[in-house]
């Protein structure tokens, strides 16, 4: 039944319901007349499409409800949400003023929309980013930027290119890019001080013009470099760039000769700027930020040199433990296999690994190792604990390379990438918890462990095979009397070993938000304590994850137990230094763990969640309905993956969201967390028997 | 009955005729040889398609001894290895395995990938890794001392990192340890040359390829391209195949499965041909 539209007066207090924060809620008069015109199911539409950005933030939702009449008139109800999603991805990623700008370009969104003719950087980066990393073999990460350049340790590429007809040719393109910068980095363009190669140009409308001819020239030099090493790659430069500009073919000789540098590059460079010829347009070429890059290059071969003079230090050291110090000791790099080699008393010596990518590093820089580096650091054993740390909570403050989407439910769409997951080990106590619990529980352990024995798989004997390691005598004299008797006897008269297996892994996940301190933490820890010792007998593979946070920008996942550490002194000890931490981010958390869970090659996978409540995190953004359809949404994820997950919560106030989030048959809900421990291990069983 | 009344069945071992063709790198020859002089039992560490195998086939040649290969698995028990009985009409055979010929005959026994087979061919692979050097056949109630020329080698690969695939100290510390790694590019180029027919340039290309898939270990797969893969692209090619075609079907396809990395695998293809 069609619904009478809403009046000017009912449409402002619906809007001002949901558009009171926003500064321009002045106007909300006005907009709710505008929308009187519309039918109803338009505006209940325009409402509710509103009221979902609102939520990200009400000065986008104000601008979808003003722009709605406009876009309505050319969008169908589908484009109008993705235009609206689009405008929220780019306020995530770059602020309101990007989003306003997107949104307010309906006609960009239709033409991106009928074209579907761009490539973008979301959509190539994964796969660029491991070709890049079989190029090169040391790790060059890749970023979206204003335009493509690398400061040498990032490759930049811009959110978007439609410079040819088809995406399939604009993907080429990023590929191409991705190439020439890769090769500036590979082939040395950033082996000379280049700003002191372009001082001569101080003033920017020259100094402009020096980078671009530099670029140029440089892409010359190194699209031969990339065709002589990987003969393809120059067909692709080639094809995407056609003809070189008539303005560089005096030098293309020169450039393309197999021994050219970049000093001849710089050559090139000064014919064309005391020319005052113009450069062409740098559409291929990509731009050069020398400054940036000489300061990310100087850094690394610090850093490299650094690795290395310790490593070599480290093997000097050891050895000189080992007997009296080292008579004879060389470190020296062998110019035809490129790697260094390092004699002990005549003896060669292996280089730790990540010694060995340092010298490759400096050799890609440099062009050889400096000899400062193979002079070893003191004499004192080189500890891992001196190198700067590359994760853990020095990171924790910057970025996360490790992100996920996360359902929003206000949108119906993904926010890309909104998660910054940070893996850390859990500081392991120091107590006798471990210790403590199991001579309390001993009596149950004790039955657990046998109730457990019951499940695991063992041997079966299977009779009456044509072929074992065995002969069946049943089958042997019943065959026997066959024969005897003139019957055809049966060939199968061997027995046969088979092996039941379980082949199941489990992940359990502990929630160590700052809700769980005291009792529940105990409760936490005295089950997994049970666990363990009851899963050792079951010979399951199990991982035990910690996950804890403060908001998206830092999601803590906590390891205990991985899949390959065995349950031994350094596993107990950190489930002892299990302790409350923060927020309860659990969406993130399961879309990790379930990751980490699909790399086991068991045949089941169960995930297994302790949580004392609903999803929360700081701020008002995922706690109640967001949290739960997240977490409901990423544990849909998972079972399309082919993972059962289960969820033990302790909850005093009811689980009512628990069906929902979980499914029926999911979850168990404890009121009282003593019961806990002897729960856990009880459920675990019925689950995988 | 005792067992010397038993039939017995014993296959026949033979040398190996022609020289298998194998390139040196390093020491491992000469260490090799020291540790058959001394008896002493040896472990092939590397990754896989790295040369063990034809490793032991060129010191079995060099040796002149029989070579009996078993490629373990994880339903490879100590009957698989020592001999089981048969029924033959009405008549109770038994038939030695592979590890009892071996001895028996005083060959070179080459145990592939000793870390799948089941826990219980200890028993048997560590009198025969000690300076007992014997092999007890339970079920004969028979103890063979094996002579001078039987040599027990057995390989594993450490890049599988499973906890249940770890090969146990008390095994491992009865062994000559042998080290094996994929050749440096150059001797590289000269085996996948040689092996696969192909000229040195394509060759050079090929190792390239496997270079720059080495360089994607532990970033969405696990081992990169190995020789023999190298070496199976090279066969391709010298059979008329187009080389990316090649390259394709035998290394990036033989990596993995999963779709995006065979995506980045097929552009590492299209960047070297």
């Amino acid at each position: 039944m069609a619904e009478r539209k809403l009046f000017a007066h009912e449409l402002e207090e619906i809007l001002d319901a949901f558009l009171f924060a926003s500064p321009s809620h002045r106007s909300i008069e006005r907009l709710a007349e505008m929308l009187e015109g519309l039918p109803r199911h338009q505006q209940d539409f325009v409402l509710r499409v509103a009221r979902g950005a609102a939520k990200t933030n009400t000065e986008l939702g104000y601008l979808v409800a003003t722009l709605a009449i406009n876009a309505l008139d050319r969008l169908d109800e589908n484009a109008f949400h993705d235009w609206v999603i689009a405008g929220l991805d780019v306020f995530d990623k770059k602020g309101l003023r990007a989003a306003v700008e997107t949104l307010r370009d309906i006609d960009g969104f239709l033409a991106l929309r009928a074209g579907r003719l761009h490539a973008s950087f979301a959509d190539v980066e994964q796969r660029l980013a491991r070709f890049v990393l079989g190029l090169s073999g040391r790790p060059l990460a890749l970023k979206s930027g204003a335009y493509p350049w690398t400061d040498t340790e990032t490759i930049y590429l811009p959110e978007r290119l439609a410079h040819f007809a088809t995406a399939e040719d604009n993907r080429r393109l990023y590929q191409g890019l991705a190439v020439q910068l890769w090769a500036q980095t590979r082939y040395g363009t950033f082996n000379v001080d280049l700003e002191d190669a372009i001082a001569a140009w101080p003033e920017p409308m020259e100094r402009g013009q020096a980078l671009t001819w530099l670029a140029h020239l440089e892409a010359v030099r190194l699209a031969a470099c990339v065709a002589r090493d990987l003969p393809g790659l120059g067909t692709l430069l080639g094809e995407l760039r056609g003809a070189w500009p008539a303005e560089v073919s005096v030098a293309l000789v020169d450039l393309q000769a197999e021994d050219a540098d970049i000093n001849d590059t710089l050559r090139w460079l000064d014919h064309f700027m005391v020319e005052g010829a113009v450069p062409p347009a740098p559409t291929f070429v990509g731009r050069l930020e020398p400054g940036i890059a000489a300061r990310v290059r100087n850094e690394r071969i610090t850093r490299d040199t650094e690795t290395l003079k310790k490593a070599i230090g480290a093997l000097k050291g050891a050895a000189g433990k080992r007997h009296a110090p080292p008579n004879d000791f060389s470190a020296e790099l062998n110019q035809e296999t490129g790697e260094i080699e390092v004699r002990v008393d005549g003896e060669a010596v292996k280089l730790p690994d990540d010694a060995r990518a340092a010298a490759q590093s400096l050799l890609q820089d440099l062009g050889q190792v400096p000899p400062e580096a193979l002079t070893p650091a003191g004499d004192a054993p080189w500890m891992p604990d001196d190198r700067p740390k590359q994760g853990g909570e020095t990171l924790c403050s910057g970025d996360s390379e490790i992100r996920y989407d996360e359902w929003d439910y206000h949108r119906n769409a993904y926010r890309r990438a909104w998660c910054h997951v940070f893996v850390t080990d859990v500081k392991p106590g120091e107590g006798s918890f471990v210790r403590e619990t199991k001579t309390r529980y001993a009596p149950f352990i004790h039955q657990i462990k046998r109730r457990f024995e019951a499940v695991r798989g063992e041997d079966r004997i299977l009779g009456r095979q044509p072929d074992g390691e065995e002969i069946d005598l049943d089958a042997l004299v019943e065959a026997v009397n066959d024969r005897k008797s003139g019957a055809e006897p049966s060939a199968r008269l061997f027995c046969r070993r088979v092996r039941n297996e379980r082949s199941l892994a489990a992940m359990f996940m502990i929630d160590m938000s700052g809700s769980t301190k005291g009792w529940v933490n105990d409760a936490e820890r005295e089950s997994l304590v049970m666990l363990c010792e009851a899963l050792e007998k079951l010979g399951d593979a199990y991982a035990i994850y910690g996950f804890s946070g403060w908001t998206r920008k830092r999601c803590d996942i906590y390891r205990i137990k991985s899949f390959t550490d065995a349950y031994d002194d350094a596993v107990r000890a950190r489930i002892d230094g299990i302790e409350a931490k923060d927020y309860t981010r659990m969406g993130v958390a399961i879309r990790h763990l379930s990751k980490l869970l699909n790399d086991q090659p068991a045949r089941h996978k169960l995930l297994v969640t302790l949580s004392d409540g609903r999803p929360d995190d700081f701020g008002d953004e995922y706690r109640g309905t967001y949290g739960v359809e997240d977490t409901r949404r990423a544990l849909q994820e998972a079972r399309e993956q082919g993972i059962r997950s289960y969820c033990i919560t302790i909850d005093r106030q009811g689980a009512d969201y628990l069906k929902h989030m979980m499914g029926p048959a999911s979850y168990t809900v404890l009121d009282d967390v003593k019961k806990l421990p002897l729960k856990v291990a009880d459920i675990y069983r019925k689950l995988t028997v | 009955m005792t067992s010397t009344q038993l039939k017995t069945i014993t296959p026949e071992l033979e040398t190996l005729g022609a020289e298998p063709y194998y390139q040196s790198v390093g020491d491992e020859i000469a260490l090799f040889e020291a540790a058959a002089q001394k008896r002493l039992p040896v472990l092939l560490k590397g990754p896989t398609g790295c040369g063990k195998t034809r490793f032991v086939e060129y010191m079995a040649w060099k040796l002149k001894r029989p070579l009996v290969t078993v490629a373990c698995h994880d339903d490879l028990t100590t009957a698989d290895l020592v001999g089981r009985y048969l029924i033959v009409g009405d008549e109770t055979v038994w038939l030695d395995g592979p590890l009892t010929a071996a001895v028996r005959a005083g060959a070179i026994c080459y145990l592939d990938e000793i870390v799948e087979a089941r826990k219980d061919t200890t028993v048997v692979i560590h009198p025969l890794a000690d300076s007992r050097r014997a092999l007890a056949v339970d079920k004969r109630g028979e103890l063979i001392p094996a002579p001078p020329g039987f040599m027990l080698v057995i390989s594993y690969n450490p890049g599988y990192q499973s906890v249940l695939k770890e090969i146990k100290p008390s095994t491992r510390q009865r062994f000559v340890a042998l080290e094996f790694d994929y050749p440096n590019a150059e001797i590289e180029a000269q085996i996948v040359a040689t092996e696969g027919g192909i000229d040195p340039p394509m060759a050079q290309k090929l190792v390239k390829l496997g270079e720059l898939t080495r360089n994607l270990k532990g970033a969405g797969i696990d081992e990169g391209a190995s020789t023999r893969l190298l070496v199976h692209a090279a066969q391709l090619i010298g059979a008329g195949m187009a080389p990316a075609v090649a390259g394709t079907a035998a290394v990036a396809r033989a990596l993995t499965d999963d779709p995006d990395m065979t995506q980045t695998l097929d552009d590492l293809v299209r960047a070297v041909f």
